[in-house]
C-alpha cells in the first residue's frame, strides 16, 4: 500500500513541479527535428534513419530527468525519511524507477509516433516502434536509477551520471532499433523484443539492489 | 590465503620482494618478444609486415578485458568482505586497464588503415572495447568526483559490479548488431591456425603484457598505500595543531586558555 502511496506522489511531485513529462517530451521532439536540419530533408536518408534517432532521442530524454530521481529527495531531507520507513529501500528505489518510467518512458511511447511521421518512416513501423519503446523503456529506468544513486552526493552529478549510464544503455539501444528495424526489413521481429523484454526484466530483478545500497551509502 | 594479505605491512613486504624478479621478467620478455615479433617473425602472406601490429594489439586488447576483471573481482572482495586492500587494488587496477584498452583501440585503428583503407570501422571486437573504454572512464570519473575516500571506494565497487554484469550483455548485443549491420567481416574469424613462427612470439609478448600489468599493479597499490599513510599523518597532525584552539571553544577551557595567555605576556 504505502509503496503505491510512493508512486502516487513521485507522479505528483513530477507533474506538479515543472512538469518534467512534458519536458522531456519537449527535448525528446526538439533533438529529432535537429536531424533532418543537420543531415538534410532527403525523405529516403530519413525513413533509413528514423528508428535509429528517435531511440537514441529518447534514451537522452531518459537521462534528462533521471538526476531528479533521487537528487531533490536527498537535498531537503525526504530521502532519510523514507529511509526510515519500513519499506526497503530496494522497494523505494523500485518505486521511485516505476513513477520514472509513468512520467517519462511513457509520454516518450505515445509522442514515439508523431515523431515517427516526421522522420518519414514506414506507416508499418509504427506499431513495433511503440511496443519496442515500451518494452525497452523499464530498462533505461531502473538502469538509470543505479546510476541517480551513485550520484546522489555529487555535486555536479548531472554530468558524470551519463557518463556512467550511456554505455549501459547500449544493448537496450540495440534490441530496440533492432525490433523496429526488422519489421521495416519484413525481417521478424520477436528475437530483438524478447532480448529486450530480457533486459528489462535483469534490470527489474537485480537495478534495485544496487541503487538501493548506493542510497545507502550516500546516506551514511 | 586472501586475509593473510590483508594487512598492508606485509603485503608491501612481498610486494618489495617480488618486485624485481617481475621487473627482470618484463624487461627480458619484452626484449626477446619485440625481437622476434619486429625483426624474426616472417610476414603475413596477405597483410605483409602490417601483420606485426598484432603483436601488440592482441595482448592489449586481453590486458584491457583483465584490467576489468581484477577490477570487478577486487570491487567484489571490498564489498563483501571489507578487504582493505582490494579496493586499492580496484583502484590502481583501473587507469592500467583503461590504457591498454586505449592502447588496443588506437593500434586496432592503425591495423584498420592498411587493411580497410580507413582509421576506423565499426567492427564488433573494436566496437565492443570502445564501450569497454567507456565503463573505465565512468569508474575513474566517479572515484574521483566523491571525496570521502571509503564512499568513493564502495560507490565505485558498485559500478564495477554492475558493469561487470553488462559487459558480457554488451559483447552479445554489440556481436548481433554487428552481424545485422555488417554481414561480411574482414577479419577472419577462428581463421587458418597460425603458424608457430608467429604464436611463439605473440606468447611471449603476453606473458610481457601480464608481467608488467602486474609490476605496475603492485606498484600503483603500493603508492596507494603510501597515499593513505600520508594522508592520515596530515591529519593527525592537522588535530594535533587544532588541538589546543578547539579547546578553547568550551567556556571552561576559554577560560583555561585565557590563563595560559596571560601567563604568557
Amino acid at each position: 500500500m504505502a509503496f503505491f502511496a510512493l508512486i502516487g506522489r513521485e507522479v505528483r511531485l513530477a507533474w506538479r513541479q515543472g512538469n518534467s513529462s512534458a519536458m522531456a517530451v519537449t527535448f525528446f521532439l526538439v533533438a529529432v527535428t535537429l536531424f533532418p536540419l543537420g543531415i538534410g530533408p532527403e525523405l529516403s536518408v530519413l525513413a533509413r534513419i528514423s528508428a535509429g534517432v528517435i531511440w537514441v532521442a529518447a534514451l537522452l530524454s531518459a537521462l534528462l530527468t533521471l538526476d531528479r530521481l533521487f537528487q531533490q529527495d536527498f537535498e531537503d531531507g525526504s530521502l532519510d525519511l523514507l529511509a526510515l520507513a519500513p519499506m526497503p529501500m530496494e522497494l523505494i528505489v523500485l518505486a521511485k524507477s516505476i513513477a520514472h518510467w509513468l512520467t517519462t518512458g511513457l509520454p516518450l511511447v505515445v509522442a514515439a509516433p508523431l515523431l515517427a511521421v516526421l522522420l518519414n518512416m514506414d506507416s508499418g513501423g509504427l506499431g513495433i516502434l511503440m511496443l519496442s519503446l515500451a518494452i525497452g523503456t523499464p530498462a533505461l529506468s531502473l538502469t538509470g536509477a543505479i546510476g541517480a544513486a551513485l550520484t546522489v552526493t555529487v555535486r555536479r552529478g548531472g554530468v558524470l551520471m551519463p557518463l556512467l549510464i550511456l554505455p549501459l544503455y547500449v544493448p537496450t539501444l540495440i534490441f530496440g532499433v533492432g525490433a523496429v528495424d526488422a519489421v521495416l526489413n519484413n525481417i521478424v521481429a520477436g528475437p530483438n523484443l524478447l532480448y529486450l523484454g530480457a533486459l528489462s526484466l535483469v534490470a527489474l530483478a537485480l537495478a534495485p539492489f544496487a541503487a538501493a545500497a548506493a542510497i545507502r551509502l550516500a546516506l551514511e | 590465503m586472501m586475509h593473510r594479505f590483508a594487512n598492508p605491512t606485509r603485503f608491501v613486504r612481498l610486494a618489495d620482494r617480488m618486485l624485481p624478479w617481475l621487473f627482470i621478467v618484463t624487461l627480458g620478455s619484452f626484449a626477446v618478444g619485440l625481437y622476434m615479433a619486429l625483426i624474426t617473425s616472417p610476414p603475413d602472406y596477405q597483410q605483409g609486415d602490417s601483420v606485426r601490429i598484432m603483436y601488440v594489439h592482441a595482448p592489449s586488447a586481453w590486458m584491457g578485458l583483465f584490467g576489468y576483471m581484477v577490477l570487478a573481482g577486487a570491487s567484489f572482495a571490498s564489498l563483501v568482505w571489507r578487504h582493505p586492500l582490494a579496493d586499492a587494488a580496484a583502484k590502481a587496477s583501473a587507469p592500467i586497464g583503461a590504457a591498454f584498452t586505449g592502447l588496443a583501440l588506437l593500434t586496432g585503428s592503425l591495423w584498420g588503415q592498411p587493411m580497410w583503407g580507413t582509421w576506423w570501422v565499426w567492427d564488433a571486437r573494436l566496437t565492443s572495447m570502445l564501450v569497454l573504454f567507456f565503463l573505465y572512464l565512468g569508474y575513474m570519473a566517479l572515484w574521483s568526483a566523491i571525496e570521502d575516500r571509503q564512499k568513493a571506494s564502495k560507490a565505485a565497487a558498485i559500478l564495477a559490479l554492475v558493469g561487470a554484469i553488462n559487459v558480457p550483455i554488451i559483447k552479445f548485443s554489440v556481436d548481433w548488431w554487428n552481424t545485422l549491420h555488417q554481414p561480411a567481416s574482414i577479419m577472419r574469424q577462428g581463421g587458418p591456425s597460425m603458424d608457430s613462427a608467429m604464436l611463439w612470439p605473440l606468447g611471449i609478448m603476453f606473458v610481457a603484457f601480464n608481467a608488467y600489468y602486474a609490476m605496475v599493479l603492485m606498484w600503483r597499490i603500493k603508492a596507494e598505500l603510501a597515499a593513505r599513510k600520508i594522508e592520515t599523518l596530515r591529519y593527525n597532525q592537522a588535530a594535533r595543531q587544532e588541538g589546543p584552539a578547539a579547546r578553547q571553544e568550551g567556556p571552561a577551557a576559554r577560560q583555561e586558555g585565557q590563563a595560559v595567555l596571560e601567563e604568557g605576556s
